[in-house]
């Protein structure tokens, strides 16, 4: 059983999908199966009314951590296990979970108003009945900061950052505990991206949420983070509480990023210059995944896997984090 | 001063619909140096992309231009027709899209896609052109440009994919490049590399560039002044340094703090209420009147011109009220 802060514990996480060719190819061409291992032996815990954040890079295995933690996919090896929260009557129970998606275009039914949208878990979980409902909606909505009078329009009508605000609404009307929000602000502008960003904190003060919150925007990240993790080709490369790893960041990946993310505090700066790609995740490099970008690579690097290890709270997986 | 590259004065784009015209963009004025980045900033629907289109006149009806000029070196280019334009095309500007993969042919080697622009453009032979091509991968830098040459574009990476997509816009020593989104598809770490390439061609080539993106940061980064777009017309223009940490220009100001910062966390992001308005809705006089803090009564019905000391000029009534009690 998890400690009584937590709401969702994570103990070696592995999510490995086969991508071989055909049954008939491989033997034709003597090839053997090919494993992407999206996510590789990851372990986290998040603490209640927090906000937990997954950096990286596409390809890194974020979204698929995303839908492991959901449940959209089901884990090759390790756990997921959920502590409680409390419900309405302050009982303890065991937590709901929503998720919240990048694109509010796709998300959304066009055919449906906002009211049968968010309406819809309330029917399904037997939440409230009758004339309850339509309160229940308009309550949701004025929570977001919609209009009442919203409920009976179509998603066309709203612009992105108002449908992102008809799907926050839609996870909250299941009474969510917690939320796992995949790029949630990565399809809209900077100035709506601090509106919903904004509500998002506001919300989380108010009933005391829990945020999974995926990210590849290094900014938002530490707007939003309590903790964090920096994830490299489907492994944890350094994680603790975020201000920890914002203000010290040791692993070379996690310094990578936050000395190339353009700053607009300080214009035209110099920087190192930088070479290489994200590898491809199904041939990954033995020994440390991000060895062959790394200026601090050594044989070790390349011949040995560091494990996740460090001093204090932040744990950095590297050989030479200093 | 000498004269720029690239001068639009007082460009307008009507879009003529069956509910009447949009005037997508409307009485906006730019102009880029040799050797210098200039950025075109914007949210969503700002007009900024249409700007860069209109200036290499791929402007496609219903739309068209409906004022204004735009010369490329002192020479008219608004008016030309479809051959002369395609001249002008590819041989004094070069373009950049946001998507590499779409830029280029996925049934052609990259050799012969640049050897065919050169070949085009320049009238080198087949050898010359080769070489040409060789050369140019090698100044976008791409390792290993003999091996590379006849590869396919699916064999290389998002960020090697544009580095070819900017070897050729380079092909033919444009005099001006126009890159729109350039680093928006790409992962944050090979951002970097590009923007960086951008940066030192625009520099050893003497090239004026036109970055348009949505990314304050990118901008920061790479250009030497920003025109900031709202609605379809330019807000706020001056210096990369002095629009960031002094923008006059209430929407600059709003935008500027709706950034997260990389530095500490902030309780609260400033934000802009509302959205950018829709093209059949731009409300009268100032268009940002309704989601502006500091709006008087003015700004309702005057629609303000930009004002302020030559080099940073904002359209504001507020900022020509006080660029005029300076002056006097």
């Amino acid at each position: 059983m998890p400690a009584p802060d937590t709401i969702l514990e994570a103990r070696d996480v592995s999510c490995h999908f086969d991508v071989s060719p055909p049954w008939l190819t491989r033997v034709v061409e003597r090839r053997g199966r090919r494993i992407l291992k999206a996510v590789d032996g990851v372990s986290f815990r998040v603490r209640r009314g927090t906000t937990f954040s997954i950096v990286g890079e596409s390809g890194c295995g974020k979204s698929t951590l995303a839908r492991l933690v959901v449940g959209l996919v089901q884990p090759t090896a390790g756990t997921i296990a959920f502590g409680t929260a409390p419900d309405a009557q302050g009982k303890p129970r065991t937590p709901r979970l929503q998720m919240i998606f990048q694109d509010p275009y796709a998300s959304l039914n066009p055919r449906w108003t906002v009211e049968d949208i968010v309406a819809e878990p309330l029917h399904e979980l037997k939440l409230r009945q009758g004339a309850a409902i339509s309160a229940r909606v308009g309550e949701l909505l004025s929570l977001v900061g919609l209009a009442r009078t919203d409920a009976s329009r179509y998603p066309h009508e709203f612009s992105g950052g108002q449908r992102q605000r008809i799907s926050i609404a839609r996870a909250l009307a299941t009474e969510a505990d917690l939320l796992v929000c995949d790029e949630p602000t990565s399809a809209l502008d900077v100035s709506v991206q601090a509106q919903v960003l904004n509500l998002m904190r506001g919300l989380q003060a108010e009933l005391a949420l829990t945020y999974v919150f995926i990210s590849h925007n290094l900014a938002v990240v530490r707007h939003m983070s309590d903790d964090l993790a920096v994830m490299y080709l489907g492994r944890f490369v350094e994680t603790g509480p975020a201000e920890g790893v914002f203000e010290g960041a040791r692993h070379p990946y996690s310094r990578l990023l936050l000395d190339t993310i353009p700053d607009i505090e300080s214009p035209n700066r110099e920087r190192a210059p930088l070479t290489g790609e994200v590898p491809n995740p199904i041939n990954r490099p033995r020994g440390c995944a991000f060895a062959p970008r790394c200026s601090l690579a050594t044989d070790l690097c390349r011949s040995e896997r560091p494990e996740l290890g460090g001093r204090g709270d932040v744990a950095v997986a590297c050989h030479h984090a200093a | 001063m000498s004269s720029p590259v690239l001068a639009v004065d007082g460009l307008s784009v009507t879009f003529e619909t069956r509910r009447g015209p949009l005037h997508a963009l409307r009485d906006v004025s730019l102009s880029i140096a040799a050797g210098e980045i200039l950025g075109v900033v914007g949210e969503s629907g700002a007009g900024k992309s249409l700007t860069g289109t209109a200036v290499i006149g791929l402007i496609e009806p219903p739309g068209r231009i409906v004022g204004g000029s735009v010369t490329l070196r002192g020479r008219r280019i608004d008016g030309l027709d479809v051959k002369a334009m395609r001249e002008v095309r590819g041989r004094e500007i070069g373009v950049v899209f946001q998507d590499p993969l779409t830029s280029l042919n996925p049934l052609l080697r990259v050799g012969n896609q640049l050897e065919e622009t050169i070949r085009t453009h320049l009238g080198l032979s087949r050898g010359a052109a080769r070489q040409r091509a060789l050369g140019l991968l090698a100044e976008v830098g791409i390792p290993a440009p003999a091996e590379r040459i006849d590869h396919y574009p699916h064999q290389f990476s998002g960020g090697m994919r544009q580095r070819v997509v900017i070897a050729l816009a380079l092909a033919a020593d444009p005099v001006l490049l126009i890159a729109d989104e350039p680093t928006t598809a790409l992962d944050v770490s090979i951002q970097a590399q590009i923007t960086g390439l951008i940066k030192r061609l625009c520099r050893e080539r003497g090239m004026a560039v036109m970055l348009v993106t949505h990314d304050m940061g990118v901008i920061a980064e790479t250009a030497d002044r920003v025109a900031v777009m709202y609605a379809g017309r330019v807000v706020e223009e001056g210096p990369v340094d002095a629009v960031i940490h002094r923008a006059r220009h209430p929407y600059s100001r709003g935008l500027m703090g709706s950034i997260p910062s990389m530095r500490r966390r902030m309780d609260a992001l400033s934000q802009i209420d509302g959205a950018m308005p829709r093209l059949d809705a731009i409300p009268q006089g100032c268009a940002f009147h309704p989601r502006c803090p500091v709006r008087v009564e003015a700004c309702h019905h005057e629609r303000p011109d930009l004002a302020g000391p030559p080099g940073h000029r904002a359209a504001c009534l507020l900022v020509a009220a006080e660029a005029a009690h300076a002056g006097a």
